[in-house]
């Protein structure tokens, strides 16, 4: 067993950025599914649909979409940022894409909670 | 300023604890004076290692303060939180005492990335002539000042969480020699890095590059082998 690094280590931006790359894509991946079996329902007919869309009406459901637009907000920042590392001549690790990400996701979140409350 | 530092020390293996010593506050003070102050002063049995004191042949590295760092140009005074410090040997690598690692996983993943150089030409030929600004040489430029001391390797976290993972220093070695155009190995490599253990395991997290203590980043040779193996897979070369 060899020792392991603490939180100390990981502190800086670029892992910042991993980490909530990482846990807005699982948590997307976790919602898909669950999309797809929502529009699914269409195959039932327009009333099985409505049903189920009327029942996500909700503020729980409200909360959750705000959430998810955030995420995805994030989460398509951080990959265009990867793609600029990978695939771009080299520029370090673009510390200013993780900023204009977290400013990017804050502007989508607020825009939508507006959205749903006007 | 106060009198004395209060440092904590790893004593033991991977099992083991940390020991509390009182260490003399100096002017100028690096973390490796701190080490040394101990062992010579208060514990001869403390293990550690060093060579040069300047910075040049990568042998003392250590986590300080929960981050890897090379001692000897680590001030105390950008490290220390309120007169305290924690010394730890460094993370990902078997201890062997104290705070001596075993580099020897370290070193044959560089002999894995096929890091030796083998040139076409002998000491009969001519010299080779490299031109200073060419794409290659500035590529390989960046990262040819590797010291070897392993901190890359100690921060990363996908050597943790894929101990066969070559780790950013093998990989950054790979890329300086896939640019070196007198190299002939340059298959044979691209094949050694383009596993599941090699560059394409890489998550971006960038630890490598914001621990470096020579600002290497080898976040940028990984990015280019995995460009140059997606190239070479296209055009059937691997």
């Amino acid at each position: 067993m060899k020792r392991n690094n603490d939180f100390r280590a990981r502190a800086h931006p670029a892992y910042w950025a991993f980490l909530v790359h990482r846990i807005s894509g699982l948590a997307l991946a976790v919602f898909l599914p669950l999309h797809f079996w929502l529009l699914g329902q269409a195959i039932h007919g327009e009333a099985a649909l409505d049903g189920i869309l009327g029942f996500t009406d909700r503020t729980a459901f409200r909360f959750g979409e705000w959430g998810l637009v955030v995420l995805l907000a994030l989460h398509l920042m951080g990959g265009v940022r990867l793609l600029l590392i990978e695939f771009l001549p080299w520029s370090g690790l673009r510390k200013n894409w993780i900023a204009g990400a977290l400013g990017f996701g804050v502007a989508a979140g607020l825009a939508f909670a507006l959205a749903l409350i006007s | 300023m106060s009198t004395n530092l209060e440092v904590k020390v790893w004593r033991g293996r991977e099992q083991g604890g940390f020991t509390s010593y009182k260490v003399p506050r100096r002017d100028s003070q690096t973390v490796l004076d701190v080490v040394t102050y101990i062992q010579r002063q208060l514990d001869p049995t403390l293990s550690y290692r060093f060579a040069c004191r300047v910075g040049m042949c990568g042998s003392c590295a250590m986590t300080v303060n929960g981050v890897a760092r090379w001692t000897c140009r680590t001030s105390v005074a950008k490290v220390a939180v309120d007169g305290k410090l924690e010394i730890a040997p460094l993370a990902n690598l078997p201890v062997i005492k104290d705070l001596t690692t075993d580099m020897v996983e370290f070193f044959d993943k560089w002999a894995q990335a096929k890091g030796q150089f083998k040139g076409r030409h002998s000491r009969h030929d001519d010299f080779a002539r490299v031109e200073p600004t060419s794409r290659e040489r500035i590529a390989a430029n960046a990262g040819i000042e590797c010291i070897g001391c392993g901190i890359c390797y100690a921060s990363c976290d996908i050597v943790t969480w894929r101990p066969n993972f070559l780790g950013p220093a093998a990989l950054n070695r790979a890329w300086t020699l896939a640019n070196d155009v007198r190299d002939t190995r340059w298959v044979e490599r691209l094949r050694a890095v383009a596993g599941d253990a090699g560059c394409h395991s890489c998550h971006t997290q960038g630890s490598c590059s914001e621990r470096c203590p020579k600002r290497i980043e080898p976040t940028a040779g990984i990015a280019g082998l995995k460009r140059l193996v997606a190239k070479s897979a296209i055009r059937g070369e691997l």
